[in-house]
């Protein structure tokens, strides 16, 4: 068993850091292997930045995503830039404040893709005061959704991920993603 | 106990410096290859060690090799148009036999091209980059685990030897993340010392060996040129036979020890059609396309592209009617698999852009072969 | 029979090296005699210090000094030193560099190391031409002299290169002749003793190129004009350029105190790891 996950958003909003945790939490804290990797170059900073992670049962050798099972998208321009090798049946997973689905909607009838909303840049906003922990908001919802990593392991690789003083609120984080479905 | 991480491969590099013992790093920033140095300046001071960064990677190369005499294993890392400027004093460490380990990220090239694109172009580079004949050592990872692995051991090739040594990783393996295990029991080679300075010649003629090296301020008083020198280390540039002898040694050194440093990986050789030849990042594609055909296909993974593992590629390709080298620049080390399979049929999926190859273009260059 | 009176420098010589390759007449003698004399002045172990040297006619000097002497790439031998002086803290570096080593091909890195003020002292050989490779013109060749490559005379403008490098953050720069031997003793040992970036620029005859490229044959004749347009920075500070032209200033152009650059990065790791950075740490399995 092997599943491709892409997560892509604005550069800035740590989407690259989303990706880590749950590299992390699979390979270090639920037994797995995983492989991420990220795209570079001017897109880094603004623009659409993407992060791949590969999670399987067992050892990785082709380490990138060739048509990923899950999308998650944090803004327009990611989600309409990069949906489009996503799988049949695949998994989309989207953040309604900063993306219009509709803008997608035919490959979503075509390919018959499992859309789920996940407002994470509110609940950051609302919830826990601090709009840059959108993307921790955005792991939670990702857990709950598709279970390709424990609750248990993402908790512990946020606490090993996040800048020191921040583990209780990245944890506050989580939980309200994971409580957003 | 063993410990786990989960982290880019430059980081890992970094990591297993330190663990070799590296106190001493010299290097300017390069796309994609920086996180090596950034990790450095960070995590060197906390274990005593100095970092420098230098105005340009001439500077680097030269400091390390200071360092390296300085008494402190010394490293620097880089990527294809800083090993470009290195090489002077990369060849410059070979004539004086200075232990340093150079890293070298490989992005597209030639020129800047692609800074943040995968590519195997310098490999080359490595091999005969500098001026001169000389025997480099070059060691190829292939995962984030082996970019730590490798780097230890080019460090500890480096001070048996008394050599450069060139760890070529690629930016698929600098910059992807995966988990390192590191066992609380590595080998580490300490630099060996002259026992006493009476009658001690730095650069000795001894068969096959290196001589110990001492730190600058140990009492030895030894002068160290670039200059073709004798035993002593004084310059002698004009004796043909003194040229000849220290040349030949310092190839002879790296040549007659081909069985302890050369290391590949194989699988499924012996019976295989098609063997495919790799190094580096490619290989990971390699792996996966052998796992899912059908066919007699097999695989060898090369660890150590310099020296060349002639005996070993002749020995797993002895059976395969046609061999495959897959790598990302348009034919570097297929012409090496050529030099040493002259009676098979040797083809090239030469990939450059700086996306990896994938599993299926290697599959379909195998139905292209045609094997069974 | 007579004996022959011995050179009281002869100890720090490798006497299996001589005879040196120096022509008669050059310069590079006075200053390794200066050099030994501000040494011992300095009260410094000989056998601490360790030499770096680039390529050219005076990287020539530490190959025949009883010391660990590095002769390096063309260019590089300042960032050979700091490498050297980073690794090991507690050696003395000194550097011998020419006007085509220090200021052409490695340019960059003196102005860098003098940007640093790293614990180096660097005596400059300055003959205002290649004279290894024969007789070409260098960085700081005067404007209109002779070389073998400006053979209707340079037309380029000549660095300054001890107000170079004072201008670049060194914290001790001075220039002297070889017709002040003196001056230059005290200078060398002042920079010796100077805990940072030390430049000594020495102005030199070079009778076999510059000399006869220049219609000044004999090292003499290259001493008396040396002597004639030699002008104290004191004087000069009080000369209009126009007057300054041709002349050499001999003089101090740095000499203050500032951070160090090795002694920076012991900080750092005093801070991080609770002691200095170490030293010989390549023979130690375990650290």
């Amino acid at each position: 068993m092997k599943t491709e996950i892409r997560i892509g958003g604005f550069g800035g909003q740590g989407v690259i850091l989303a990706g880590i945790i749950l590299g992390k939490s699979a390979c270090l804290f639920d037994g797995k292997e995983a492989v991420q990797t990220q795209s570079y170059g001017p897109e880094a900073r603004g623009g659409a930045s993407k992060c791949e992670v590969v999670i399987g049962d067992s050892q990785i050798d082709y380490p990138k995503v060739q048509s990923p099972d899950i999308f998650v998208a944090m803004s327009n321009e990611a989600l309409t830039k990069y949906i489009v090798d996503l799988k049949d049946n695949g998994t989309l997973i989207v953040d309604p404040g900063t993306t219009d689905v509709s803008d997608v909607q035919d490959f979503i009838d075509e390919h018959n893709i499992k859309v789920f909303e996940a407002p994470a840049t509110k609940t950051a906003n609302d919830d826990i005061g601090l709009k840059i922990v959108a993307n921790i908001v955005m792991v939670g919802a990702i857990t709950k959704i598709t279970e390709v990593i424990s609750k248990e392991a993402a908790i512990k690789a946020i606490e090993a991920s996040v800048p020191k003083g921040t583990e209780e609120k990245n944890i506050k984080a989580f939980e309200a993603g994971y409580n957003l479905i | 106990m063993s410990e786990e991480f989960f982290i880019q491969g430059n980081e890992a590099c970094a990591k297993g410096a330190i663990t070799a013992g590296c106190r001493f790093f010299a290097g300017y920033p390069i796309t994609p290859s920086t996180e090596v140095a950034e990790t450095l300046a960070r995590d060197l001071p906390k274990v005593g060690g100095s970092f420098v960064q230098m105005e340009d990677e001439i500077g680097s190369a030269g400091a390390i090799i200071g360092g390296s005499w300085g008494g402190a294993k010394s490293m620097t890392a880089t990527s294809g148009p800083g090993i470009s400027l290195m090489q002077e004093n990369i060849g410059y460490a070979f004539m004086t036999e200075t232990p340093i380990v150079i890293v070298d990220v490989q992005r597209g090239s030639p020129s800047t091209a692609q800074p943040t694109m995968a590519a195997q172009g310098d490999m080359m580079q490595a091999r005969w980059g500098s001026h001169g004949d000389y025997e480099p050592i070059a060691l190829s990872p292939s995962s984030v685990q082996e970019f730590f692995d490798f780097t230890i051991r080019a460090f500890n090739l480096s001070e048996e030897y008394r050599v450069p040594v060139f760890v070529m990783a690629d930016e698929v393996i600098g910059h992807m993340r995966e988990k390192i295990v590191v066992s609380d029991d590595i080998e580490i080679v300490a630099r060996k010392r002259p026992e006493s300075s009476d009658n001690y010649l730095p650069f000795e003629n001894i068969e096959n060996g290196t001589t110990p090296m001492p730190a600058f301020g140990d009492g030895f008083n030894i002068h160290v040129t670039g200059l073709t020198h004798d035993e002593r280390g004084y310059p002698d540039t004009n004796d043909p036979e003194t040229h000849d002898k220290l040349i030949q040694r310092i190839c002879d050194k790296i040549l007659n020890n081909k069985d302890k440093i050369c290391s590949v990986q194989s699988k499924n050789c012996e019976d295989a059609d098609v063997v495919i030849v790799s190094y580096g990042a490619p290989v990971r594609s390699v792996v996966e396309a052998v796992n899912k055909t059908d066919k007699k296909v097999g695989y060898i993974k090369i660890d150590t592209p310099w020296p060349f593992p002639d005996e070993q590629i002749k020995q797993l390709c002895k059976n395969a009617s046609d061999v495959l080298v897959v790598e990302m620049n348009l034919g570097q080390m297929y012409y090496e698999v050529e030099r040493v399979l002259k009676d098979s049929n040797v083809h090239l999926l030469g990939k450059i852009g700086g996306l990896l190859p994938t599993p299926d273009e290697i599959l379909d260059e195998i139905d292209k072969i045609g094997g069974n | 029979m007579s004996q022959e009176k011995q050179n009281r420098f002869i100890p720090y010589l490798r006497e299996d090296r001589l005879p040196h390759i120096f022509c008669p007449g050059c310069g590079n003698g006075a200053i390794i005699n200066a050099f030994l004399a501000a040494m011992q002045k300095a009260q410094m172990d000989f056998d601490n210090i360790a030499m770096v040297s680039g390529i050219g006619c005076s990287s020539r000097i530490p190959g025949y000094l009883k010391c660990d002497s590095l002769h390096t790439t063309h260019g590089r031998a300042l960032s050979f030193a700091t490498g050297l002086k980073t690794a090991n803290k507690d050696l003395d570096v000194v550097v011998f560099t020419g006007d085509g080593d220090a200021a052409s091909i490695g340019g960059n890195h003196l102005i860098h190391a003098a940007r640093r003020n790293i614990n180096l002292t660097v005596i400059c050989i300055n003959n205002n031409i290649y004279g290894m490779t024969g007789g070409q013109i260098s960085p700081t060749s005067p404007k209109g002299s002779f070389g073998s490559t400006a053979p209707y005379g340079n037309q380029d403008t000549p660095f300054k290169l001890a107000e170079l490098v004072a201008a670049a953050g060194a914290s001790y720069s001075a220039r002297w002749t070889t017709v002040q031997i003196e001056n230059l003793v005290t200078s060398i040992k002042d920079g010796l003793k100077n805990p940072g970036f030390s430049f000594i620029e020495v102005a030199t005859q070079c009778p076999t190129y510059f000399g006869r490229k220049n219609k000044l044959r004999t090292p003499t004749a290259m001493a008396a004009v040396m002597k004639a347009n030699t002008v104290f920075k004191s004087a000069a500070d009080r000369m209009k350029p126009k007057d300054l032209e041709g002349k050499i200033v001999v003089g101090e152009f740095a000499n203050h105190t500032r951070d160090e650059f090795t002694e920076n990065i012991d900080k750092i790791s005093v801070e991080k790891s609770g002691k200095k950075t170490l030293i010989n740490s390549a023979y130690e399995s375990e650290l």
